[in-house]
């Protein structure tokens, strides 16, 4: 098949007599496809709601803020049923205007958008109503920020190798060995600097090895992820098993990053609970958002990176040596899921158990990927992932009518309707996961 | 044409022993002699044509030049000394800079990003885009191109991405400029205005290296001409030489530049009736609008136009490749219009695609398999679920015959075979059976010269059997040589349909998108009267028949 050419001659020559420049559109069979399963998607949520209405009574109340916090909010108050109605009503609109296909310009957004808002709210407003403790919004986003933390971290690596033209499918496993590694060597220290270092060590060896073989070997990079994350489960646990576990006193009981609250701004009502007072790892997280921005948009090394991850050719033509660039960039992603997975040890129990990082590295990949791989679009994600599954937890504790595994389904089933109605067609690097080879 | 008029004299770098030279130059792939030493000049204030066939090495070399690949013997001296280039870097070092024929632009940068992309202008490796736009801006007014430093490189037309690679060496403050088969995707009109640029070049005392295998473009330009030939200079030439000259150097033998056929027998019904066809790109752009177009039996029509204006999407939809957004297709009165391609074939739809390494064959299976690619599943080469192995050879030795296939042996696989005789095999296919129409894309794209005549001749060929047959070239040589009318595709659209004998100018202009009314005023006041073509629009116009 053809590639999309819209290619237009110079008519330098002669102006053209009475061409139409306009470029018409009409809709792909794939964009129709994409547009209808939307539709029909937002109103089955609809739908579904429209359902939960018959079981909900009485009223919804959400905490603004909880027993400990020095400023003390009130508990908003949401009548139960009108709320799950308009809710449902609005999706099933979205959902109409999908497959009516009458949506033009920023109107599929805005309805994606609409509907999104709407099933959440409609969800928690029935899962809330008629129970006897309110929904923790505070604890809900301070949880967000905790639970995003990692995917953000595991998403900056990616979006340094990937932009590079390097897959990186194993973040999973940089995450497990620099957790395994903040874990022992910060249960022999004592220290958190060095727990960190050394989580940052692993994570970048772990990169060095994806790096080695993908630039150097030209292995395939997916297969060569999902090798490196078995790896990576397979030296963990065995160390763990023959190590750490029969002597966890010694090997296992690092230090935990307590929560800072910045002085002055964590005393904002509301706010401050729920951004400053966070580990130093979350802190860390936000600063490195910015920091990868800079490099890979503001730098002399961030162009060429980005100019090995499309077009490693044109680089090697004026001079950039493509494997050392290559290098670079998977080094660099190592140091930041280094820290990633350095969260999950320090940042909760101080220990380390057997594959304990559970899929959060491919989380973090899904959130890079919808990020459509740009630093900033992908934190958005991870934080968007990390609400979700914070929210899942919450409703647990409600004791909904709902099966508590199918309360584990919602990230994914929100996920569904966002990635549709927001983030569209996604374009990865050209060069992403070829490797290059001098002719 | 002579190119000696606006020629200043060159000052203190005409020099015998100033310029470029290589010596000697040797570059062995495996057991392939690439270049078989090459003795090459290149002077300051000079445009020296490379000219040779597909293949014969020139690409090799100017590699070997800046420092993508290295040679396995020989030297290179600038100004007399020897220089040696492990990498681009170093060739650009020195001052020599390439126009790639696949621009090497990354093209979601800017056009500032992508000249800074090497030579980054900053301090403490933070970018300083500013200072990047400014030169741009500062090179484009230098030399007169209208570049806009913002402008992202995909959304730039094929002419302006040109100019980006052109600033690109020459932000390098480049003295030799390599430009490699630079006209292979410019209309006739942006080709001349390249060509100004390149002498405005070479008058500032620049030495140009043009590589093409377009006999027209080298006489038109060139202040001297190397012929090589399988890898090995095999002789010089003066810009006067005639074509046919030029042509023989550059084949080893005699051809005839021209395809000889009777005049067409066109059937009075048309058996390929495309109405008010639009097709949607990957984006749902309309890349096709409301075209119009018919195919007798007995005649070949020609869609000339520069490369990715609908044409190659036009035919995939006539082949059910991609789908029918609006109008209707008919093959001898049936309608085919978003027909499954297998469907499409059987109807009697024979294809020889553009990129044949990518859609033309199997480039692993062996000659005998490609040769039956189509009809493998049906009688006689199949008895149920299994293959008539004895029917698929000798139908292949039959071919090989037929074709003047240059191959080992029928097992041999595709992908070893030249380019004109993997052009053979899918022709040979696509013609071994009854067909009511033929569509072939660029059909001798990277096919030497001989093997273009052959297959010039089995199309015309096939016309006179009868089938309609439908061409998509960008080469207005091959059209004007082919075609018992053309079809100007501009945009999506049917421009106009014209006769053979149009001359290029006209041609050109309706390739830029002007009208076939207003192309001729213009051609005829524009024209210097020192043309090659005599202005014949007028005669034999025979578009829009019923």
């Amino acid at each position: 098949m053809s590639t999309p050419s819209t290619v237009t001659p110079t008519t330098t020559g002669a102006e053209p007599a009475g061409s139409t420049a306009v470029t018409h559109y009409v809709e792909s069979t794939e964009k129709r496809r994409q547009r209808l399963s939307t539709g029909v998607l937002v109103a089955v949520v609809g739908l579904l709601l429209l359902i939960l209405l018959a079981s909900t009574s009485g009223v919804a109340r959400f905490a603004l803020s909880d027993a400990f916090d020095a400023v003390q909010l009130p508990t908003v108050d949401v009548p139960g049923a009108p709320t799950v109605l308009v809710c449902g009503v609005l999706c099933l609109v979205a959902g109409a205007g999908f497959i009516s296909g009458r949506l033009r310009g920023r109107l599929p957004a805005l309805a994606g958008t609409v509907a999104g808002v709407a099933f959440l709210l409609g969800f928690l407003t029935w899962a809330a109503a008629g129970r006897d403790l309110p929904f923790p919004v505070s604890n809900q986003f301070a949880g967000t920020l905790t639970l995003a933390t990692p995917l953000v971290f595991g998403a900056l690596c990616g979006v340094l190798c990937e932009r590079a033209g390097v897959v990186n499918v194993s973040i999973e496993g940089q995450f497990l060995s620099a957790a395994f590694a903040a874990a022992v060597v910060g249960s022999l220290t004592k220290s958190v600097p060095a727990a960190l270092f050394a989580a940052v060590l692993a994570g970048v060896a772990m990169a060095a090895l994806l790096a080695l073989f993908s630039i150097k070997y030209l292995v395939n990079q997916v297969v060569l992820g999902v090798v490196l994350n078995l790896l990576a489960v397979g030296v963990t646990g065995f160390l763990f098993d023959q190590l750490v576990q029969p002597n966890s006193a010694k090997y296992n009981s690092a230090p935990v990053l307590e929560p800072v609250p910045i002085p002055g701004l964590s005393s904002i009502p509301f706010f401050g609970r729920v951004l400053f007072e966070q580990s130093v790892l979350a802190y860390l997280a936000a600063l490195s958002v910015v920091v990868v921005w800079l490099l890979l948009f503001k730098t002399s090394w961030g162009l060429r990176v980005r100019a090995v991850g499309e077009h490693p050719h044109a680089a090697d033509t004026v001079g950039i040596s493509v494997t050392r660039v290559r290098w670079s960039a998977v080094l660099a992603g190592g140091i930041f899921a280094g820290l990633g997975g350095a969260f999950f040890t320090l940042a909760a129990t101080g220990s380390f158990s057997k594959e304990f990082t559970v899929g959060n590295g491919f989380i973090a990949l899904a959130a890079l990927i919808m990020g459509r791989w740009h630093p900033v679009l992908a934190t958005v994600m991870a934080l968007f992932f990390g609400f979700v599954t914070q929210m899942a937890s919450q409703l647990q504790t409600l004791s909904t009518p709902m099966p508590s595994q199918f309360l584990l389904i919602l990230p994914y089933v929100a996920t569904i309707i966002a990635v549709a109605g927001l983030v569209g067609r996604v374009r990865a690097p050209a060069a992403d996961g070829i490797p290059y080879e001098k002719s | 044409m002579t190119t000696e008029t606006n020629r200043p004299t060159v000052g203190p770098q005409d020099r015998a022993s100033g310029g470029l030279q290589l010596r000697g130059i040797t570059k062995r792939f495996g057991s392939l002699v690439a270049n078989d030493s090459i003795d090459l000049d290149i002077r300051p204030g000079e445009i020296h044509c490379l000219l040779g066939e597909n293949g014969a090495g020139k690409s090799t070399l100017m590699n070997v030049l800046y420092g993508l690949l290295q040679p396995d013997g020989g030297q290179i001296l600038i100004d007399g000394t020897p220089v040696h280039f492990d990498n681009p870097e170093q060739a650009m070092a020195a001052g020599i800079g390439m126009v790639h024929q696949h621009f090497m632009l990354v093209e979601v940068f800017t056009v500032a990003e992508n000249l800074v992309l090497g030579r980054e202008i900053g301090t403490a490796g933070l970018l300083n885009m500013k200072a990047a736009r400014s030169r741009v801006r500062e090179l484009s007014t230098r030399y007169n191109f209208a570049v806009d430093p913002d402008a992202v490189v995909e959304n730039l037309p094929v002419g302006v991405q040109q100019r980006v690679e052109i600033l690109k060496a020459l932000a390098n403050d480049a003295k030799y400029l390599i430009f490699d088969e630079p006209t292979a995707v410019l209309t006739p009109q942006e080709i001349d205005e390249l060509i100004a640029v390149m002498r405005s070049l070479r008058d500032e005392g620049r030495a140009i290296v043009f590589i093409t295998h377009k006999l027209r473009e080298v006489r038109e330009i060139a202040d001297k001409i190397t012929v090589v030939r399988r890898g090995a200079v095999v002789g010089t030439a003066e810009p006067t030489a005639s074509e046919a000259q030029l042509a023989e150097l550059m084949v080893g033998r005699a051809v005839s530049l021209t395809v000889e056929k009777e005049p067409a027998a066109v059937q009075d019904a048309p058996r390929l009736v495309i109405n008010g066809v639009s097709v949607a790109g990957a984006s749902g752009a309309l890349v096709v609008e409301d075209l119009d177009l018919d195919v007798a039996g007995g005649e070949i029509v020609c869609i000339a136009g520069v490369q990715g204006n609908g044409q190659s999407e036009l035919v995939e939809a006539v082949l059910g490749l991609l789908p029918v957004s609006r109008g209707s297709i008919t093959l001898d009165g049936r309608a085919i219009s978003n027909l499954k391609p297998k469907q499409t074939i059987d109807a009697g739809v024979g294809y020889v695609p553009e990129d044949r390494q990518h859609d033309g064959f199997v480039g692993t299976f062996t000659v005998a398999e490609n040769l039956v690619l189509n009809s493998f599943d049906e009688p006689p080469y199949a008895r149920g679920i299994a293959l008539d192995l004895a029917r698929i050879r000798s139908n292949a030795t039959d071919r090989v015959a037929e074709f003047d296939i240059r191959t080992e042996s029928i097992d041999t696989p595709v992908s070893s075979l030249s380019g004109g005789n993997q052009q053979k095999v899918v022709l040979a296919r696509e013609l071994s059976r009854p067909l009511s129409l033929l569509i072939a894309s660029q059909p001798t794209r990277g096919v030497d010269v001989g093997a273009i005549e052959f297959l010039h001749r089995r199309l015309v060929r096939e016309r006179d059997n009868g089938t309609a047959v439908l061409i998509v070239s960008t080469e207005l040589d091959e059209v004007a040589a082919l075609a018992d009318r053309i079809a100007v595709m501009y945009r999506g659209r049917i421009v106009g349909v014209v006769g053979p004998d149009t001359s290029r100018e006209v041609l050109g202009l309706m390739m830029a998108g002007v009208g076939l009314d207003e192309a001729r005023t213009l051609a005829s006041t524009a024209t210097a009267p020192a043309k090659d073509e005599a202005p014949a629009d007028d005669a034999a116009l025979e578009g829009n028949r019923p």
